[in-house]
């Protein structure tokens, strides 16, 4: 029992791969030059970054390898996928995202917003799903971007984006769409060309790199200004000395998550499954937040009403077992997830609603050892809430 | 991760007094559903007054139902006088400290006393659906200033009272008012300017002698003890109006950083006490 550790919060940040700090550790030691150096020392870390932006290149299926941009994290992605779209077309004054973007993208257009662009925010219904009428509604002649995530972060929830490009194009052609493609790396199949994505961005601590590495792909019909200014890197598009260890890292990878997509679209959803199910049937007080709507493999998020999500956390970790909440109590803000208020899940269950998100890593025996000892910790929560009168109410209706 | 306290944990993990009291003598109710915290408390109280037991239902994260659990302990055995004087921060000391964003947790075990002990008629009157009628037009009478969580003046005034709050930021981790759309943010800096401008009014209409007991009861209790720690002494010499001699005495007469001790610390303690300006000059 002690020390036990059951990791069910992947969609945090996950375990670095054994095997991705093994390629890392290198560039870390006696390979430490710098890949722009002219002598020969420099080759091997030039020769890496090279052979790295091509595996990431494939990763998402871009066209050439120079559409491919390594950056330190997803919310850099994003940051400058977003202003560098903007900058360069710096007479188009109206942005689009949706209302369950994270907040490296939210934040950023709220941002935009204080300076003077006009912003529609899309809804989405009660599974998460987004509303297509209200962004084909939305796009306009000065439209010039879209930024849409390809899964939720909260509740694994995919949108369909080679639709949501048809509908962008087929309003405006020049506008750009930008994709936080951040939940799917490593969970789903990404082919940018096939869905009609401009920008994408991924982080690679999501699936199994270390924190601290990223990657936006920038078709190269598409013109953005840089943030960074400095040093020709990145072909002028990010300066700075590239984190050649960390990169190399990525692009190891990303590697080892496309030879396991087929395992995590299988047995990951499987386990993510059977743990669903039994939450479900077990714990009368549990609801799916997502219903039937299309999900990364990897991810659950269920609500637990009348109860609050910080306290089902805090019993978890005494059991070792980490998942995460989209309660207020949890982030230190006193709003619970905007995400789960979009989907207009009921205050009931709102703010004790917990996600649970799995990898390759997840074993049968700690989903098994969950579905054991969740319903307890449920019980105990349940039995102190004021709310026995409509706990009594619910039981009898889900009987 | 947040920084719970050895207590905390216990009182989370192992809640004391939890349930319900069918024939309770009082009931108070706190927070709501949609602000994502809750708490009932359920009061038996003896012919003499005194609270012989009480009992708890909590919606809310570990560090509400901490506070709710050890507040049942705190009142059991006590006088009504006694549960009276109980505040948020007694609420906050008993668990060894709460970290600073989950200090309405403790508010929120204040305030359901509170409502308890206002609402306490001996005949053993009230029932809880009229005391949720009670509280709903007691809300409408009381001016909301958050309306997110339907936070009052009043709320915020007692917040600001009892802990000393001089931020906006503070009292939205006191009281939550404030933390969601945040619109109600101005209207909060006006709260705490008024409190602190009543304050200030109220130090001047002091008579001569109210004042200068006032400022020596500051310097014995909380200045004289924390230099006496270091073998240091202060001691009041004069007031004249707003400028307060003091003369520093054992180790810190001398001392080449009393000038510091001064102006640091003691005129700090007296302008915060006081809740207003003074000037602290040192004579030999």
């Amino acid at each position: 029992m002690a020390n036990k550790l059951i990791y069910l919060d992947n969609n945090a940040t996950t375990k670095v791969d054994e095997k991705v700090l093994e390629v890392m550790l290198p560039y870390l030691k006696e390979e430490y030059a710098n890949p722009s150096s002219i002598y020969s020392f420099s080759r091997k870390s030039s020769n890496a970054l090279k052979e790295a932006r091509g595996v990431i290149k494939d990763f998402v299926n871009a066209k050439d390898e120079k559409e491919i941009i390594f950056t330190s994290c997803g919310s850099e992605s994003a940051n400058l996928a977003i202003r560098g779209v903007l900058n360069y077309n710096k007479n188009k004054k109206h942005i689009i995202t949706s209302k369950v973007e994270h907040p490296c993208v939210l934040n950023v257009y709220q941002a935009l917003e204080k300076q003077g662009y006009n912003v529609d925010y899309i809804g989405v219904n009660a599974n998460g799903e987004l509303n297509l009428e209200e962004l084909d509604l939305a796009i306009k002649d000065d439209t010039a971007l879209v930024s849409i995530m390809w899964a939720n972060n909260e509740t694994g929830v995919i949108n369909p984006i080679g639709k949501i490009s048809e509908i962008i194009k087929s309003k405006n052609k020049d506008t750009k769409l930008f994709v936080d493609g951040v939940q799917v790396a490593g969970k789903i199949p990404i082919d940018v060309q096939a869905n009609g994505v401009d920008l994408l961005g991924i982080s690679g601590h999501k699936f199994h790199a270390p924190k601290g590495v990223g990657a936006l792909y920038v078709n190269s019909k598409t013109m953005i200004t840089p943030l960074i200014i400095g040093g020709h890197q990145e072909r002028g598009k990010r300066a700075g000395t590239e984190n050649v260890p960390y990169i190399v890292g990525m692009a190891e990878a990303a590697k080892l998550a496309q030879d396991s997509l087929h395992y995590e679209m299988t047995e990951v959803k499987r386990l993510r499954d059977k743990l669903e199910s039994n939450i479900l049937s077990k714990i009368y007080n549990a609801r799916l937040n997502t219903g039937v709507a299309n999900r990364v493999p990897n991810t659950t998020n269920i609500g637990f009403e009348y109860i609050e999500g910080e306290l089902i956390l805090l019993h978890l970790s005494d059991l070792g077992i980490c998942a995460s909440s989209g309660s207020a109590c949890t982030s230190g803000s006193l709003e619970p997830s905007h995400v789960l208020r979009a989907m207009n899940v009921p205050f009931t269950a709102i703010h004790g609603s917990i996600r649970w998100s799995l990898s390759r890593y997840t074993t049968e025996d700690e989903i098994d050892y969950v579905i054991d000892k969740l319903p307890s910790i449920i019980e105990k929560a349940t039995s102190i809430s004021p709310y026995q009168k409509e706990l009594q109410a619910l039981k009898d209706l889900r009987k | 991760m947040w920084d719970y306290s050895e207590k905390v944990m216990d009182h989370y993990r192992n809640p004391r007094n939890v349930g319900a009291i069918d024939d309770a003598d009082a009931v108070g109710v706190a927070g709501s559903l949609t602000c994502g915290d809750q708490l009932k408390i359920y009061l038996k109280i003896d012919e003499n007054n005194i609270v012989t037991d009480a009992k708890f239902q909590t919606f809310g994260c570990g560090s509400a139902v901490a506070s709710s659990s050890i507040l049942t302990e705190m009142i059991i055995g006590k006088s009504l006088d006694e549960v009276k004087k109980i505040t948020n921060k007694d609420i906050a000391d008993e668990l060894g400290g709460l970290p600073p964003e989950k200090m309405h947790c403790s508010v929120m075990g204040y305030e359901a006393l509170e409502d308890a002990l206002k609402h306490y008629c001996p005949d053993g009157c009230v029932t809880i659906d009229e005391i949720y009628e009670h509280i709903n037009s007691e809300q409408k009478k009381e001016k909301i200033i958050c309306t997110c969580f339907q936070i009052s003046e009043n709320m915020i005034w007692d917040a600001i009272k009892q802990n000393g709050l001089k931020t906006v930021d503070e009292v939205t981790n006191y009281t939550k008012a404030g933390g969601a759309c945040g619109k109600c943010k101005s209207i909060i800096q006006d709260v705490i300017d008024t409190y602190y401008n009543k304050q200030k009014t109220e130090v001047e209409k002091l008579t001569p002698t109210q004042w200068i007991l006032k400022v020596n009861n500051v310097i014995e209790t909380q200045i004289s003890p924390e230099l006496q720690k270091d073998g240091g002494d202060i001691e009041l010499v004069d007031i004249k109006n707003k400028n307060i001699f003091v003369r520093l005495k054992g180790r810190c007469s001398g001392c080449k950083n009393s000038t510091m001790t001064l102006k640091n610390f003691a005129e700090k303690v007296l302008q915060d006490s006081l809740g207003t300006d003074i000037t602290l000059t040192e004579v030999q």
